[in-house]
């Protein structure tokens, strides 16, 4: 067993696709969302659309952290390499680093001669710092339940080690609030959420349980190989044929009911809860997570006074989401694609102005982006 | 956003690199041979066919399992020849080196060139020695050429392929590119992964004696499998569609590409070569490969097709279809 082929099985996938086929024929549009940029990635992948009947619908929404990374934040991460270019060193996951901002990208910005250091994990950005004593070295922190854990981590660790170089500029987010203001969102008719994998491996099903018990929606916890993907297809559909809404776990191999306590331990040790602005979504409430006062001395933007570059409230930022809701960019419609009512070959930018060599919107930037899988597996 | 500085993108051998190529070196320097934009330029110097290349060498870091910076630069440039169908004869060596380099490591390196040279029986002739200062660049880089004749009878040209021909891979993709990211990155795999730097001369000689119906070649160097295939199909009148299933990649390869988010597909190779040939010739090539060691995983992956024109599609294991494109910038490990 090796995880992988088990899960690419083509003669299973065409089955599983029969099945499916079957349990819809004759039905009216199912629509479907997931909301993790890995399964959008490998629906493009993999080709999966092709294995699923013409009335079902897969819409991607707002899953890929990248993405849904406001503008402002670049622009403060850049603000802080321009500013402070002599004693920083900026520390960042790798689909951060063509992000654009309002002028310009981390890239960029390193062409220019901006100390941007790509790194594999936050342990990764501690070495930095330990390496760099002389410097301080600001971890770019983005990213949903996933991830955070470990951004959690390093910090108590920094504290263990005493690094006092090491700071993170934090923008981090939680899933559950966004997947109930996209269901209070009267142009989305949904029928089911593919939810996201490693997401609910941190946190479990419970998390969910407010969206079938009020919202009447089925949820599947699906995981990510094309096999995993169709079968939480097949288990969403299994409940809307019967009408049935629950949280089910097809990742049943990793994703536990209650999640892993130990991460969402040191995620409660170190944030707590806040407002969030989410790119081209506006601010929803309790969708971020902030630093605890105990930890605010690994705060970034207090530490590098910033006050002035970013994070102003600009015409992005809206609640609740409304329609038409553009990014800080002129004709983007990042916002509407990644709520799911509009699709990137409605953008008049795609392809064009937009494509992954100068992306005008951070879903073309991310390879989970939506924009990004429909340009580079062939949609355009 | 406009770029008017250099990206590393630039310099990562997908789009924005040919980009560069065709915008900026080629209307300037502008000449047939160039033009031709092969892996060495073929001149008809008093009636003999001599295949030149050149190729820098920057690898970060300078050792790695399975090879280091020297042997890199050695077959790499012997590869550059080989796959236009010349043999390689003599190679020059250009050492830029940052002052504070440990003689020793120096010494390892230009050890590792001289038994790579002999393995592939090429001689280096001449050379050149430059030392900066600290920091004005990282170690040691190594700028090679290469100089190689043409037998009359071969004429391998992209312009020969049509449809119908096959598609093969001398063997496993990728393990150049995750050995050395590994190693860079002390990421920590074991067992560790093995680069392929290798000589390929000794295999494509036999080839090429065999009387096989060999149309075009190209060694997956950066940017891979996928960017050397979009090459191929580049401005002419005909695709490229390849199985998922039929390509070979080692499990470790693969495993870490998986974890970081990686396609295998893009990432550098430096011992294998891929081969269009006439489809009645397909299976014999592979054999002839199968037979040297360093193509004992060769496999047909693929076949030109008329349509869609200009692009390379996949089949993917599953039964989907994507196309696949020519990369824009470096591959970034994903978020999560």
């Amino acid at each position: 067993m090796k995880y992988i082929d088990e899960f690419r099985n083509g003669t299973i996938a065409i089955n599983l696709s029969r099945k499916i086929a079957d349990l819809v024929r004759e039905r009216d549009t199912i629509t479907l969302m997931e909301v993790c940029g890995s399964h959008t990635m490998n629906i493009y992948r993999y080709g999966l659309k092709k294995l699923l009947p013409s009335n079902i619908r897969l819409l991607s929404g707002p899953g890929c952290p990248v993405c849904v990374t406001p503008t402002s934040y670049i622009d403060t991460a850049i603000a802080i390499s321009q500013k402070y270019s002599q004693e920083v060193l900026i520390t960042t996951f790798g689909d951060l680093f063509r992000a654009p901002g309002s002028t310009s990208s981390l890239e960029r910005e390193k062409a220019r001669g901006a100390s941007v250091i790509v790194v594999y994990s936050t342990l990764d950005a501690l070495e930095v710092a330990k390496n760099n004593a002389g410097k301080k070295v600001v971890f770019l922190g983005i990213g949903f339940e996933t991830t955070t854990p470990t951004i959690a981590a390093s910090m108590i660790e920094a504290e263990k080690r005493n690094l006092t170089n090491y700071f993170v500029l934090t923008s981090h987010k939680v899933m559950p609030p966004v997947m109930e203001a996209l269901l209070r969102d009267k142009e989305l008719n949904l029928d089911g959420f593919l939810c996201p994998a490693h997401v609910s491996t941190i946190i479990g099903s419970k998390p969910y349980e407010f969206i079938a018990r009020d919202f009447h929606i089925p949820c599947v916890i699906a995981g990510f190989e094309p096999l995993d993907i169709l079968q939480g297809i097949y288990m969403l559909l299994e409940q809307i044929t019967r009408k049935e809404s629950s949280v089910r776990i097809q990742y049943s191999r990793v994703a536990k009911c209650n999640g892993n306590p130990t991460a969402l331990a040191l995620l409660d040790r170190v944030f707590e809860p806040c407002d969030a602005e989410w790119r081209g979504l506006g601010i929803i409430p309790g969708s971020g997570l902030k630093l605890r006062s105990h930890y605010e001395r690994f705060d970034a933007r207090t530490v590098f006074q910033i006050s002035d570059f970013g994070f102003q409230i600009n015409s992005e930022i809206r609640s609740p989401i409304q329609s038409g809701t553009q990014s800080a960019t002129n004709g983007c419609i990042c916002g509407d694609i990644l709520r799911g009512v509009k699709l990137p070959a409605d953008c008049k930018l795609f392809g064009k102005v937009c494509n992954p060599e100068h992306p005008v919107g951070a879903c073309m930037v991310s390879s989970e982006g939506t924009c990004a899988a429909w340009y580079k597996y062939g949609e355009n | 956003m406009k770029n008017d500085k250099i990206t590393l993108a630039h310099g990562s051998g997908g789009k924005l690199t040919h980009d560069l190529v065709k915008q900026l070196f080629l209307p300037r320097f502008n000449n047939k041979a160039l033009s031709q934009l092969g892996d060495s330029a073929i001149l008809d110097i008093h009636g003999m066919r001599i295949a030149f290349t050149t190729d820098s060498f920057v690898v970060k870091p300078l050792f790695f399992p399975g090879g280091d910076i020297g042997t890199l630069a050695v077959n790499g440039t012997i590869n550059d020849i080989a796959v236009v169908g010349a043999e390689p004869m003599f190679l020059s060596a250009g050492f830029i080196i940052e002052e504070g380099f440990e003689l020793s490591l120096l010494e390892k390196v230009v050890n590792s060139m001289k038994e790579a040279a002999a393995l592939a029986s090429v001689e280096i002739v001449t050379g050149d020695t430059k030392v900066v200062e600290r920091g004005s660049v990282d170690g040691l880089y190594i700028n090679t050429c290469g100089i190689g004749v043409v037998n009359d009878e071969i004429n391998l040209s992209i312009s020969a392929i049509e449809p119908g021909d096959k598609i093969i891979i001398s063997g496993t993709i990728g393990d150049h590119g995750m050995a050395v990211l590994s190693e860079r990155e002390s990421l920590g795999f074991t067992p560790s992964i093995k680069s392929d730097c290798s000589p390929l001369s000794s295999m494509i000689k036999k080839l090429l004696a065999s009387g096989v119906h060999i149309k075009f070649m190209r060694d997956p160097t950066r940017g891979g499998l996928a960017t050397t295939l979009n090459e191929i199909v580049n401005a002419q009148k005909y695709g490229i569609v390849f199985e998922e299933h039929t390509i070979p990649i080692n499990d470790g390869v693969r495993a870490l590409c998986e974890i970081l988010g990686y396609d295998p597909l893009y990432i550098a190779n430096e011992g294998k070569v891929v081969i269009v040939v006439s489809s009645c010739d397909a299976d014999k090539v592979c054999g002839i490969l199968k037979e040297d060691i360093l193509g004992k995983d060769a496999a047909i992956v693929g076949e030109v097709v008329p349509e869609p024109v200009g692009k390379v599609c996949l089949k993917t294991v599953i039964g989907g279809t994507r196309v696949i494109d020519m990369l824009v910038g470096d591959q970034l490990p994903r978020i999560c």
